[in-house]
């Protein structure tokens, strides 16, 4: 179909605009990327730039050489992902899956008990003072794994439509008729007919691990070791406003603050490899995050 | 005989219904109890706000001091500009987001080249998937006093001064706006997009015939067709109006104390009073205005969308 001549000057209108808008999107990640990969001289006297002077290695060859904390809260944020994602898929399609059948008593006190948490939230200090008060999550593992993340109503309610809408209630029957138990239609007929929706929603709860950095600014105080890689990039910007807001005086907090804070060209790299599994897995992701949101807008 | 029996039948049939549910309720315990400690027992923790906080004691054995808390917080100007900034960054976010993720999937939708449909489809969902921490770490790298590449090589490029980006709250509303709409526009977009892909191609190609030009099919056919979905999102977003981005806000300008004036929002401030100063009565309050001023927003725009249109509303 040859494109009608003022056809032709929108499809150039858009794609100029959409391009343009590309690289204003990917060109902040270059940067990060090119300043991770400047010599620190550099760095220091010419600023972070998209066309190093001189190029340099070292800042990843120190993450791997000499950086243990920064391995070992990339070996947790890993693990808490991990876990996170498969506790949060399990328990969110053990929820769905009942509110999905069309029968179940009170089933629509169940919808509203979960649609309500989206419609109102008590907050930051009632939540920090329960988990810190009543269950004692403060500086323990629990606290990167538990809070808030490990399940969402939101979620809740696409996997119910989707297998609602999804799976044909005869194969259910069918099941029933040849006395099958719920944990086994669970097991054997939601489980891999879910799966599609499964994965999406595994997909948006690993992203929401594997970027979460506020459990840890809330709930690790102490035990930093128990830091995933967002914390403790966080942590290095607060040590930077400490050591500028106590320049004058150096103080010898101040100087355990400097001795731990790494260069800024390094600070760059372990942001780049924060994002670097995202980079990678990122065909994969789109898929299912895209597909997830356009379900989402269809309530 | 029907007096004797329908008793023994109802027992039977509500055994019957006990032993053919009871597993069914047994999968749906680990998410209730989820939802019930996560969100639920916390509702019930607003009451702290009338409450003098006693870490120690906890949010019932605290002693209550009725509207104290509220008294401090409203005298301060902090409840102002807090509110302010949280109610005006919103709008701005609102509607660029709509503007920029409506005219963006018009535009993707409509470029006819596969693989340039394909990258900006990308491109505009990548940095949705970004934590605040890293794009806190690329605008630093972009405006750093120091060694940034703004004030390093862009403006000595120009011939002009260094700026003190990181010391004046003046800049900062244009850099988080527009730092929200680069990372956040995305997600509207996609959602635009697969709302203009479910309309009929039969309404488009009958326009053509009419000689309906590009912008009056925009107009009469895709409009009106994706309108559902934008009532619904801001919907959505007015509902949470009240709600700041707790990373933009607090990441992105590295929590420096010089810019609250143009960056706190009601999240950064609950979450300092709560951590940091120390002023958690104050702090408690603020987060009980908020969940209760944001509840009401939502149930008071969800009413006006009965109104104007019933299949939109979200309850």
């Amino acid at each position: 179909m040859a494109l009608k001549k003022k056809d032709r000057g929108y499809q150039i209108a858009a794609n100029v605009i959409m391009a343009l808008w590309t690289i204003f999107i990917i060109l902040p990640f270059v940067l990060l990327l090119m300043s991770s990969l400047t010599d620190e001289t550099v760095l220091l006297n010419k600023g972070y730039g998209f066309f190093p002077e001189k190029f340099s290695f070292e800042a990843y060859s120190y993450i791997f050489k000499s950086g243990d904390k920064i391995l070992s809260a990339y070996a947790h944020t890993i693990f808490y992902t991990v876990v996170g994602t498969l506790v949060n898929v399990l328990i969110t399609a053990l929820f769905a899956y009942p509110l999905s059948l069309k029968n179940l008593p009170g089933r629509k006190a169940w919808n509203f008990y979960v649609f309500f948490t989206m419609l109102f939230s008590g907050g930051l200090i009632p939540s920090y003072m329960m988990w810190t008060g009543t269950f004692h999550i403060k500086d323990t593992i629990w606290a990167q794994i538990i809070p808030s993340l490990l399940m969402s109503a939101m979620n809740v309610l696409l996997v119910r439509t989707y297998f609602a809408t999804s799976i044909p209630d005869a194969l259910f029957e069918a099941a029933q008729i040849d006395g099958a138990s719920q944990m086994r239609i669970f097991r054997s007929i939601v489980i891999p007919l879910g799966k599609p929706i499964l994965v999406t929603i595994g997909t948006f709860s690993g992203l929401a691990y594997w970027n979460d950095w506020n459990n840890g600014l809330y709930y690790i105080t102490q035990a930093t070791d128990l830091y995933g890689i967002q914390n403790l990039l966080n942590r290095m910007v607060s040590d930077l406003q400490f050591l500028t807001s106590n320049a004058s005086g150096m103080s010898s907090d101040a100087m355990q603050t400097l001795a731990r804070t790494p260069t800024t060209g390094v600070q760059m790299a372990i942001a780049f490899v924060a994002i670097l599994p995202i980079l990678i897995l990122f065909p994969f992701l789109q898929k299912y995050y895209s597909k997830g949101i356009s379900l989402g807008a269809v309530k | 005989m029907t007096n004797a029996a329908a008793p023994a039948k109802k027992g039977s049939s509500l055994s019957a219904k006990v032993k053919k549910w009871t597993p069914v309720y047994l999968m749906m315990i680990p998410g209730a109890l989820y939802l019930l400690i996560n969100n639920y027992i916390p509702m019930f923790g607003l009451v702290i706000a009338f409450k003098q906080v006693d870490f120690q004691k906890g949010i019932l054995a605290s002693p209550w001091i009725g509207f104290q808390n509220f008294q401090f917080l409203f005298q301060t100007k902090d409840a102002f500009v807090i509110t302010r900034n949280t109610l005006l960054y919103n709008i701005a976010f609102i509607f660029l987001n709509t503007f920029i993720g409506i005219l963006f999937a018009i535009f993707i939708c409509d470029i006819s080249r596969k693989t340039g449909k394909k990258v900006y489809q990308s491109a505009i969902l990548f940095p949705y998937l970004m934590s605040w921490v890293i794009v806190g770490y690329i605008i630093y790298a972009i405006f750093s006093m120091q060694y940034g590449i703004v004030n390093k090589s862009i403006l000595p490029a120009l011939g002009m001064d260094p700026l003190m980006w990181y010391n004046d709250p003046k800049y900062w509303p244009a850099i988080l706006i527009i730092t929200n709409t680069w990372k956040g526009s995305g997600y509207g977009c996609l959602i635009y997009i697969s709302s203009i892909n479910g309309i009929e191609a039969s309404y488009f190609e009958a326009a053509e015939l009419d000689g309906a030009n590009k912008f009056q099919q925009i107009w009469n056919i895709t409009m009106p067709e994706i309108l559902p979905s934008v009532i619904t999102l801001t919907l959505l977003s007015i509902g949470r109006i009240f709600y700041s981005d707790f990373g933009l806000f607090y990441q992105v300008p590295r929590d420096s104390g010089l810019l609250y004036s143009t960056t706190n929002t009601i999240d950064t401030y609950v979450y300092r009073g709560l951590m940091k100063l120390g002023n958690v009565g104050m702090a408690s309050a603020a987060g009980f205005y908020q969940s209760v001023v944001g509840f009401i927003l939502v149930l008071l725009s969800n009413w006006v969308v009965r109104k104007i249109s019933p299949d939109n509303a979200l309850f």
